[in-house]
């Protein structure tokens, strides 16, 4: 049961019925994809292809000023496009309808540090059942960093907005580290065997992504060519890992997102579910070029509640969610990125230090949180 | 799991050079490059092209198809999986090949039969059109003629059974082994014969080929006890029978009952729906989805699949007649029946396919 301030106000009989309107709305969208739906991926396939390897072949004539500027913008936008339109929805199984086995979560990999499977483990399963649940949602903070006043103080925080943009710039291998859940094995959650295994699969895949980056491509492009196209694969796995952080903090942090205990996650509702879904995400708004570019994560709050439908859904289905949440009188959270990115800098930099809780004493709903389980992991 | 074509055959060149180049594509292959410029390009799965879509009669139509790659020779009486995208949904169907094994220009057709209600046939016999892309899968099924040839052969066809006995027949005119054949199609009409006017020329032209066309509009359905009357010498016969279950299921009974020893007795079953309750085997049971966290009743004769379907659950699946294993699950707890044969699995941890079998009581499946 998740109840809080902004929600209280909704009983069983209103989430239920709540929870009908939000079914019936998935079912809709779901019954309506077909051709259309299939050519929009398959296009956005195509274009990050081409997308890619222009830039790569731009990249080839590094020498040449003009070449390595279009060359290593081009790389850059397709890597994004990759991660977050791409392989971020499809590893969802947005696409699985169309039983195409080259657009299925069950056989895509992307180009990130993070091997597909680790990855959908803890994206799919840990962070979309238990979103928002503090020592439960591990992507909180990414047991590194506190987000949430109900996370409790240590002196290690007090350097995070430090090490958190460090996190920023090497987020793919962070996420790695963090997908393999190692500090798991210590608590005798995970076995041996099965993280040396997932460690494995790590390092094969991270020497292959190295490889082709920083070595092949580059000394494609000659002798004279090669500290530069090396500098602009750099460049562009520094600039998408930027982008993906900013995007994902956006998606939870921003202050009116709300937290959850996991006294309120025990006996949740559908109804408590999808409120929980809700207050939890906050929404970017923008252009469909942003959109296209945060992956449509800027409709997080719609994809938190269909992390199913296809990304390209999203758009169509934001006022109606957002009509429905509007007649229960939930709150939907939506801002332009520079005032989210404001309020998440603040957050982190306030929690930094001790206390940062809500100045009025809490509500009875919210019991103390239990500490997280999870002992930071170092990402830097 | 996503059901898949067959793998094409590639030479190894062209192999070694993919996999070189496989350094520049990681985390991808080459092909999903190669792939975007045509997918028949791609050496990921075996595609075809639809080259011409001929009708054979109101609601039957041969689908010839240009296969992408080298083509797995098969055998006369084989089936094929062929898929294609309709509405942006990859769907798949077996369907028995009806060109001869070494076509002169490589080309490989299957024919259909117009169901009303399907997906798939429909789709063919009415849309398909020169030039789309189909997916081609494993050539599959014993159904066929043995080597040696037998001396004497006996067909029992019915309906759109008459594919795999069509090949078949192709194959032994080829051979020159009609020396004494008998055939028994039933069809409601004349004019639904499918290769009626191929038949009945062959008929014409070889006097060790004899073509009994029973109309079962006018009548009725043909019964095990006439076979006496039709072919004396049935039980000397090596038999090939192909068409509904009903049809076979009355003919093998007969063949139990009333063949000799001698008898042998090919079958080829077409059983386009399995596990909606047509069949009354079992006793039905509840299945538990475990990762769906679904719980579904199943009727006598309901699959799991069609249960768990009816449940809600969004459960994997293909062919939905038991060849794919698109569908398996692991069975937790419980007992199963196989609908097709009324076998009964009761091994915990075995996977099992999940639209041909059914819960004989309380299971649970991981899946």
């Amino acid at each position: 049961m998740s109840t809080s301030s902004s929600t209280a106000h909704l009983d069983q009989d209103a989430r239920e019925a709540l929870a009908a309107e939000l079914d019936a709305l998935h079912a809709e969208v779901r019954a309506d994809l077909g051709a259309r739906d299939a050519a929009y991926i398959r296009g956005v396939i195509k274009a990050q292809r081409q997308l890619e390897a222009a830039g790569r072949a731009l990249l080839l004539g590094s020498r040449w000023k003009p070449a390595l500027a279009g060359g290593t913008v081009a790389l850059t936008l397709s890597k994004v496009i990759e991660n977050m339109e791409l392989g971020h929805n499809i590893m969802h199984g947005q696409w699985d309808w169309m039983r195409d086995p080259a657009v299925h979560s069950t056989t895509w990999e992307w180009d990130a540090a993070s091997t597909a499977r680790s990855w959908k483990h803890s994206h799919n399963f840990q962070h979309h059942t238990y979103t928002n649940v503090v020592g439960k949602d591990r992507d909180l903070g990414y047991s590194a960093m506190r987000v949430d006043a109900d996370q409790p103080w240590r002196p290690v925080y007090l350097a995070q907005p430090v090490y958190g943009m460090l996190m920023a710039l090497t987020f793919e291998w962070g996420i790695a580290l963090y997908d393999m859940e190692l500090d798991a094995v210590k608590r005798g959650e995970k076995s041996k065997a099965q993280a040396r295994q997932e460690l494995r699969a790590f390092a094969e895949k991270a020497l292959t992504q190295l490889g082709k980056d920083y070595a092949l491509f580059p000394a494609l492009a000659g002798r004279k060519g090669f500290a530069r196209a090396l500098a602009a694969n750099v460049v562009a796995n520094l600039a998408r890992n930027l982008w993906v952080h900013t995007v994902v903090f956006m998606g939870h942090i921003p202050e009116p997102a709300e937290t959850f205990t996991e006294d309120q996650y025990e006996n949740e509702t559908r109804g408590d579910w999808y409120v929980r879904q809700v207050t939890g995400s906050c929404n970017l708004d923008g252009s469909p070029l942003f959109h296209l570019m945060t992956g449509n994560l800027s409709f997080q709050i719609e994809h938190h509640l269909f992390p199913d439908v296809p990304s390209s859904r999203y758009s169509d289905v934001a006022p109606r969610v957002r009509e429905i949440c509007g007649r229960y009188g939930l709150p939907y959270h939506s801002g332009r990125l520079g005032r989210q990115y404001r309020s998440v800098a603040k957050k982190i930099l306030r929690l930094s230090f001790p206390g940062g809780g809500p100045r009025a004493v809490a509500p009875a709903a919210f019991t103390p949180a239990r500490a997280p389980e999870v002992p930071a992991l170092a990402l830097v | 799991m996503v059901e898949r074509a067959a793998a094409p055959k590639i030479p190894m060149l062209r192999r070694r050079l993919l996999q070189a180049a496989r350094a520049m594509t990681t985390p991808l292959l080459p092909d999903d490059y190669i792939g975007l410029l045509d997918p028949r390009w791609s050496t990921r799965e075996a595609t075809g092209s639809i080259v011409r879509v001929v009708p054979e009669t109101d609601d039957a139509a041969t689908v010839v198809i240009r296969p992408s790659h080298q083509w797995t020779a098969h055998k006369p009486g084989q089936y094929l999986r062929v898929g294609a995208e309709i509405d942006g949904r990859r769907h798949w169907r077996a369907y028995s090949i009806t060109s001869d094994p070494d076509h002169p220009e490589q080309l490989v057709s299957i024919t259909i039969k117009r169901v009303a209600e399907g997906l798939m046939s429909p789709w063919f016999v009415r849309h398909a059109k020169p030039g789309t892309l189909v997916f081609l899968g494993e050539v599959e099924g014993t159904f066929g003629l043995p080597d040696p040839l037998p001396a004497k052969i006996l067909g029992i066809s019915a309906g759109s059974g008459i594919t795999p006995l069509m090949s078949m027949l192709r194959e032994l005119d080829r051979r020159n082994g009609l020396d004494d054949v008998v055939h028994i199609h039933s069809v409601r009409t004349a004019d639904r014969f499918i290769f009626g006017d191929m038949l009945r020329e062959l008929a014409a032209r070889r006097p060790g080929y004899t073509l009994h066309e029973r109309l079962t509009g006018e009548h009725g359905r043909i019964t095990p006890d006439e076979l006496d009357d039709l072919v004396a010498d049935w039980r000397e016969r090596e038999t090939f029978l192909s068409g509904p279950r009903e049809m076979i299921n009355a003919l093998e009974a007969h063949y139990l009952e009333n063949g000799s020893e001698d008898s042998v007795l090919h079958v080829e079953r077409f059983q386009p729906v399995i596990g909606t309750g047509n069949a009354s085997v079992g006793t039905g049971g509840t299945v538990f989805f475990r990762v769906q966290d679904v719980e579904a009743a199943c009727e006598v004769g309901v699959s799991i699949l069609v249960g768990g379907e009816r449940a809600g659950a969004l459960l994997p699946y293909g062919c939905r007649m038991g060849i794919c294993h698109t569908c398996v699950g692991r069975l937790r707890a419980g007992q199963v029946r196989d609908l097709r044969t009324g076998e009964l699995f009761t091994d915990e941890g075995q996977t099992i396919r999940t639209c041909i079998n059914a819960p004989e009581g309380p299971i649970e499946i991981e899946l």
